[in-house]
């Protein structure tokens, strides 16, 4: 508190801080605070509550399936990208080797790259394949932009581990395998954990590529975006969008624990932009 | 891989003779654990991107690419008024964005460091839960506060400030820079949170004992030293918006287009898949520069430190 009174504006910042935070969060509660209005037109006055727009939702098969095609999707992504982000994650902090500076630069790279660009890349050279668009390209196109989370939520999972420990096991005689399954593997579980569940939810929420890449299948998103041309059909869909507001806030605090516990286990701070 | 691999073993062995095999099978190692997922981004990534360069100088007729090698449609990217136009008015766009993100963000990343005490990473959780929920959502969002019909405008009809609803808001190239700036705020609060615990605190106690004011404290010893996550925030926001796709296209209206809504079109339905790879790499190329630059300016800013 010392720096707050040589400050003396703290309490300003307080203010700025508190005000900004409502500016992030004005938008993102919006969409719970009208799917329960009465009114089709998102407006105040709240006209009165209702749970029609939910009930409405069970009703629309197509909405039904778009949940199924990302429920998929988001599984198969997450599953790959954490599998890849492992390695290479595991690579990255165990080992030195030549050109690793340059295999992880392009691994990373998705983060520095508009994903309009990944989506285009990736769609001509699927049509110049003559390979159809399907959900399974969505797949691949998620796991490219997972890895590079994956990965930075993997690393603090590695790093700080006590390498003694797996020392320790390979004296004992274990194989390099059975050491990495038993001592490394359970040391990194909240990481990997942590790393399924954001990879998920970027998955989820993921628009750009999934609306390149898929062909007659949609999925959230892409539904979604189909159904913004239709006032009428918004209020279902901001009821939608408050249920994948929800689902990713589960996710993500399941994420933050498992986040934490690995770096009360490891003492390593930082998540993803740590 | 092999050769550099034994390369390696053999530098190691010469200084080291006895672990040299060890050294060699470690390299080896760790090549075969990263090869998986560096040869998915081979493929799915540098491959595909090779293939868009490569397309950029090629020319389409109807469905069928010519592989003559051509500049026209770098040519027509850079010169035709309207992709240079929308060229400009993304990288302006995003540039202003970028900027304004980082100032609103600053003082909040600087309360959270600061005057966070014990809860620190739970404010920071909090400020991130918004950035992940769907960004289409987000965007649609600001349609609804934004619109004729909208909470802005009944709002202000409601204390009185307006008569009529206004159509101001919506549609226009300042509903992308409010949504953008919203939407990235996150990207800028953290790489600067970052940098601002790593300023040594009692650095600051020593300005101060020197006679610093806050003011000339801030300005002389915490803002060179959180240069370099400024500079971090600066990129990481302005990257994802100058190819922004979703919000020019929601709530840009017709002034607020950008280019990768120009690509699209490119691309869809097989109108022109060269020009649209001409324009998606001259993107490429203008952030590689712009990010360049920004790198440059951070070094700069770190030499003058010393």
């Amino acid at each position: 508190m010392r720096a707050g009174r040589i400050f003396g504006g703290a309490n300003g910042l307080r203010l700025y801080a508190v005000l900004y935070v409502a500016f992030l969060y004005l938008p993102v509660l919006l969409l719970p605070l009208f799917s329960f209005n009465d009114s089709a037109i998102p407006n105040f006055p709240l006209t009165g509550f209702t749970w029609k727009w939910y009930a409405s939702m069970a009703e629309t098969p197509a909405l039904l399936d778009a949940a199924w095609n990302s429920a998929m999707v988001g599984t198969a992504a997450s599953v790959m990208a954490t599998l890849l982000g492992i390695c290479a994650a595991r690579a990255m902090t165990r080992y030195r080797f030549r050109g690793q500076k340059a295999m992880s630069g392009l691994i990373m790279a998705p983060l520095v790259l508009p994903e309009i660009i990944i989506a285009v890349a990736l769609l001509v050279v699927l049509l110049r394949l003559g390979l159809d668009l399907s959900l399974l390209s969505v797949v691949f196109g998620h796991v490219l932009i997972c890895v590079p989370y994956s990965v930075t939520v993997l690393i603090a999972g590695f790093e700080g581990f006590d390498r003694s420990l797996e020392e320790a096991s390979t004296d004992l005689g274990e194989t390099a395998f059975g050491t990495f399954r038993r001592v490394t593997l359970p040391m990194v579980a909240p990481a990997i954990v942590s790393s399924l569940l954001v990879s998920f939810t970027i998955s989820l929420d993921e628009f750009i590529l999934a609306f390149f890449l898929t062909g007659t299948d949609s999925t959230l998103p892409v539904y979604i975006w189909g159904q913004l041309r239709f006032a009428a059909r918004l209020p279902t869909v901001l009821a939608l969008g408050t249920v994948m507001l929800v689902a990713s806030f589960i996710l993500l605090t399941i994420a933050e624990i498992f986040r934490r516990r690995n770096a009360r286990r490891t003492q390593v701070e930082g998540g993803l932009f740590g | 891989m092999t050769a550099a691999a034994e390369g390696a073993g053999r530098a190691a062995a010469a200084s080291a003779p006895r672990r040299g095999s060890f050294l060699r099978s470690e390299e080896a190692q760790g090549l075969a654990l990263i090869s998986p997922t560096f040869l998915f981004a081979l493929a799915m990534l540098a491959a595909p991107i090779l293939v868009v360069i490569a397309h950029s100088f090629w020319t389409q007729d109807y469905l069928t690419i010519d592989r003559t090698f051509t500049l026209e449609n770098y040519r027509i990217a850079l010169t035709e008024p309207i992709y240079r136009d929308l060229l400009g008015r993304s990288l302006i766009l995003s540039f202003t964005v970028s900027t304004l993100t980082v100032l609103l963000a600053y003082p909040v990343a600087y309360y959270i460091s600061f005057h966070g005490g014990r809860h620190k990473s739970l404010l920071l959780f909090l400020v991130t839960i918004p950035a992940w929920t769907s960004y289409l959502l987000r965007v649609m969002s600001w349609k609804v506060i934004l619109g004729y019909n909208g909470v802005l405008n009944s709002a202000l009809l409601g204390i009185g400030v307006i008569d009529e609803p206004s159509t101001a808001f919506l549609y226009n190239t300042n509903a992308v820079l409010i949504t953008l700036t919203h939407a990235w705020a996150v990207f800028a609060i953290l790489p600067i949170y970052v940098s601002l615990e790593k300023v040594d605190r009692t650095l600051l106690e020593a300005a101060t004992d020197l006679g610093d004011g806050p003011i000339r404290r801030f300005l002389r010893v915490t803002l060179p030293l959180t240069m370099a996550g400024i500079i971090a925030a600066l990129i990481i926001v302005m990257i994802p918006t100058v190819g922004d796709y979703v919000t020019p296209r929601l709530v840009g209206g017709k002034d607020g287009v950008m280019i990768a809504n120009a690509i699209e079109v490119q691309f869809k339905k097989g109108a022109n898949w060269p020009l649209g790879s001409a324009l998606s790499v001259t993107t490429m190329v203008i952030i590689t520069i712009m990010a360049g630059a920004c790198v440059a300016v951070l070094r700069w800013t770190a030499r003058r430190i010393r």
